[in-house]
């Protein structure tokens, strides 16, 4: 059970490990009805647009961060708000780490905002995020 | 300020895509959920979505030969731009509440903005739309505004 009264300003979220495998990308793109090539076509991807390998999702790579906080808050609160960004490529094969902290509280509304990040294996974020809970 | 958008360009803002009506089903919930590892009950279940399930909704459904080489359609809320390398965008979304199995859902999506800035490296043009969802009796669900930069 999480409390508002219980959570710092500071505080981590629990980050979580994703390793996207050729057949998960599949089924992303079939569930969201994406033929983008560069999500499937390593060729393609690699020879034509000058990628490094098949690339992931940007919005699936923003849902691996939204977890982050849809996991922390169970039941306990709701999603008020949630925002990613774009900021680099990240391949097939490579281990992401999504993770996050709390940034605010704000005692009046009972809501809390966090700050959200997906980080390569260099430590690059290649989407940082944000939301707002409401308890 | 380099000029870069046409009266043509710019009469687009304000327009709308033709609205989607879908209904939500408990399979389609269960597909997202699975292809994107959730671990919450409710979402495997299918008894809800995640924040960007509606993510799979605007993407239009076209045979093969209407696509373009690189797989994507067409986006025709978006006219030709004079600067053609799209760098990857930002999304923001405000919940109202989450969608739910069953929901009949109506879902708009229109061009709020497209502006100009000179960037470090040269002329940026900037292209901003929101997403729309509320369900057909008008009760709102969501809206997501979604930006892209072209340079």
């Amino acid at each position: 059970m999480l409390s508002y009264e219980d959570i710092t300003v500071g505080s981590e979220l629990p980050s979580r490990d994703h390793t996207a495998t050729i057949v998960q990308l599949f089924m992303y793109n079939a569930a969201i009805w994406n033929p983008h090539r560069i999500h499937f076509d390593h060729a393609y991807a690699t020879e034509e647009e000058g990628y490094d390998a098949i690339v992931l999702d940007g919005p699936l790579q923003g849902d691996w961060i939204g977890q982050v906080v849809t996991d922390w808050i169970g039941e306990d609160a709701t999603l008020v708000s949630f925002g990613y960004a774009n900021r680099r490529a990240a391949y097939l094969g490579e281990t992401m780490t999504a993770g996050g902290q709390v940034e605010e509280k704000n005692n009046e509304t009972k809501e809390i905002k966090v700050s959200l990040y997906l980080k390569n294996a260099q430590g690059e974020v290649t989407i940082p995020g944000h939301a707002v809970v409401r308890f | 300020m380099a000029g870069l958008l046409t009266p043509e360009i710019t009469a687009k803002i304000g327009e709308t895509n033709p609205v989607i009506h879908v209904e939500v089903t408990r399979r389609d919930l269960q597909k997202y959920a699975v292809s994107t590892g959730q671990r919450a009950k409710k979402y495997i279940d299918g008894d809800e979505a995640p924040p960007l399930f509606h993510f799979g909704y605007i993407m239009e459904i076209l045979p093969p030969e209407a696509l373009r080489v690189d797989g994507i359609a067409e986006d025709k809320l978006i006219p030709p731009l004079p600067l053609k390398r799209i760098m990857a965008g930002s999304s923001n979304t405000v919940f109202h509440r989450a969608i739910r199995e069953g929901d009949k859902l109506a879902i708009t999506r229109q061009l709020n903005d497209i502006y100009e800035k000179e960037g470090k490296t040269g002329p940026l043009i900037f292209v901003v739309t929101e997403v729309i969802v509320e369900t057909e009796d008008g009760e709102p669900i969501l809206n997501e505004t979604t930006s892209l930069i072209a340079r």
